[in-house]
């Protein structure tokens, strides 16, 4: 039986680079041009700086605050990163012992969801209230109550969906439960737990922040944006906003790395098929 | 072939709860599969020809009968891994090379890493994809994942192959290929195989014997002596002899779907039993 067969990919590391600016080139030129665009606008239109900053405008703020703008970043990655570890840590185990345990699931659910509708809104004071108001913890919790949530859902899915063929397969060999979990279970769940770890750099971010909007030390992105637009230094609010959605790129690309590291076989079909 | 059976069914029959009141998958199933043997079953949709697989390899229980392989109580023989099963889907997993996946039984049973390498190497040499050890399962044509599925169900060596319609999901001229492949690793191994298929020609072409099936309850109304030669290739698909058998099991399966109550099914039941027993 003779089939022509793609070699199995294998690429040098200049031709990642390459081919990685290929893919990137129209982004930034879209970037670019929304960036024109923008300032155009606020020129044409004469906006007032304290309703829209032009980029221009934001730029020079971001050079003029950086030592500042730097402190607050670092705070809050600090706080970030923490929701993120708790969040995710939990959402797994829960996700793990769900999926293993179905009367769990149906009692746990209910909980789940329930904490998963209540808003940041009602969370924040809450947790200034019991962690403190300086200590970051209280961020990171809020954080990690928004990463929950999917991690927990697609952890279970990851688990559940294998394919009843596989289950028979193991079976049929006596294998064990643990062999099977560890097998099949968990490399099936692995994609579907990178998908949630995508959302939940996003959530811990949004977390962090809007968290800090409700009471944080000074040095913190999210009082540094309240502060700003307190003062009408609207550039400078802006300045941190780019800060905060560059905190959430780097996070998510992060995130898209580690996945092509644990699972190249998923991230090589995803090219080819 | 005598001595011992390989597989003894006595008995056998299959009753699947339901909200919407019981069905009688499988009754009365007596069946004897010496060593070596071919045995394929064939039926209509939902005859129950792999519930009776699956009870074969200790999947499912039977509701009734006893089912002894190898002399002793199928769930033993589970333990012992006397098994290899192959699916309609190879059941790869994608996060292992073509190779990897051939040695996880090997794995599961903890055998060591060198073993483990030279035997699954050995088993890709049998289905002849030892090119292709170091590919990911999807980078295969449909046919290949279906060999390495069979070399994977090898590694064990098992006292008996269950295949629940391996190539159903084939184009015909792949099928074809791959049954000429399967009775060569057949001859090779001198496993003992149940095969579960739709197809005629493939029964016939594959087996030793054939075990026709009715419908509702499932049973086994025929049981046919497939007298042609050991040695098959294409040549044999052209032989008399194979087109009389052709018709044969296709007159027993038009016989099996007849209405119940005129008699067919049931005076043909005496007769499968008769053969059997």
């Amino acid at each position: 039986m003779s089939v022509a067969l793609p070699e199995p990919p294998r690429r040098t590391a200049a031709a990642w680079v390459g081919s990685g600016i290929r893919d990137w080139l129209p982004a930034a030129a879209v970037f670019a041009g929304f960036l024109a665009f923008w300032e155009l606008l606020v020129v044409v239109f004469q906006i007032k700086q304290f309703i829209l900053p032009g980029p221009l405008a934001i730029a020079a703020a971001w050079r003029a605050e950086l030592p500042a703008l730097w402190s607050a970043t670092t705070y809050t990655v600090t706080e970030i990163l923490a929701g993120l570890a708790i969040g995710v840590t939990a959402g797994i185990l829960a996700g793990v012992l769900t999926a293993r345990f179905v009367a769990l699931r149906e009692s746990l659910m209910p909980f789940a969801i329930a904490a998963n509708s209540v808003p940041i809104l009602a969370f924040a004071p809450i947790f200034n209230n019991w962690f403190g108001i300086a200590n970051p913890l209280s961020k990171a919790m809020i954080a990690a109550v928004l990463c929950f949530f999917p991690v927990m859902i697609n952890t279970v899915r990851g688990l559940i969906s294998v394919q009843p063929a596989a289950l028979e397969l193991m079976r049929s060999y006596a294998a064990g439960e643990m062999e099977v979990f560890r097998r099949v279970r968990v490399p099936n769940a692995l994609p579907f737990v990178f998908t949630a770890l995508r959302l939940a750099t996003t959530l811990a971010t949004i977390g962090a922040v809007v968290g800090e909007y409700f009471g944080a030390p000074k040095v913190s992105l999210g009082q540094y944006v309240a502060t700003s637009f307190g003062y009408l230094s609207v550039e400078n609010a802006w300045a941190a906003i780019v800060f905060t959605a560059a905190i959430g790129i780097t996070l998510y690309l992060l995130v898209v790395l580690l996945e092509r590291l644990v699972m190249p076989w998923y991230t090589a079909q995803a090219q080819v098929t | 072939m005598t001595g011992a059976p390989v597989v003894e069914l006595v008995g056998v029959s299959k009753r699947f709860g339901g909200t919407a009141g019981a069905v009688d998958a499988l009754s009365g199933i007596d069946l004897r599969i010496d060593r070596g043997d071919f045995v394929s079953l064939i039926g209509p949709s939902g005859c129950g020809k792999s519930t009776l697989l699956r009870i074969v390899g200790d999947l499912i229980a039977p509701t009734t009968g006893n089912v002894t392989v190898n002399g002793k109580p199928a769930a033993r023989a589970r333990l012992d891994r006397d098994y290899g099963m192959v699916f309609q889907v190879p059941v790869l997993f994608d996060w292992r090379t073509v190779q990897k996946n051939v040695e996880l039984p090997l794995e599961i049973i903890g055998s060591p890493k060198s073993e483990r390498a030279a035997k699954a190497s050995a088993m890709l040499a049998l289905v002849e994809l030892s090119a292709f050890a170091g590919h990911r399962p999807w980078q295969l044509s449909g046919g290949m994942q279906q060999r390495v599925a069979i070399a994977r169900a090898l590694a064990l060596d098992p006292a008996i192959l269950l295949m629940d319609e391996p190539f159903g999901a084939l184009d015909e001229m792949t099928r074809e290929r791959m049954n000429i492949e399967l009775l060569r690793i057949w001859q090779r191994t001198g496993t003992t195989v149940i095969f579960v298929t739709h197809s005629i020609p493939e029964a016939v072409f594959l087996s030793t014997r054939v075990a026709v099936m009715s419908a509702r309850p499932g049973r086994i109304t025929h049981l046919i002596d497939i007298d042609l030669p050991r040695e098959r290739n294409v040549e044999t698909r052209e032989t008399e002899r194979y087109f009389e058998l052709v018709t044969e099991v296709r007159e027993a399966l038009r016989a099996g779907e007849a209405p119940v109550g005129d008699g067919g099914p049931a005076s043909a039941r005496v007769r499968a039993e008769g053969i059997a027993g």
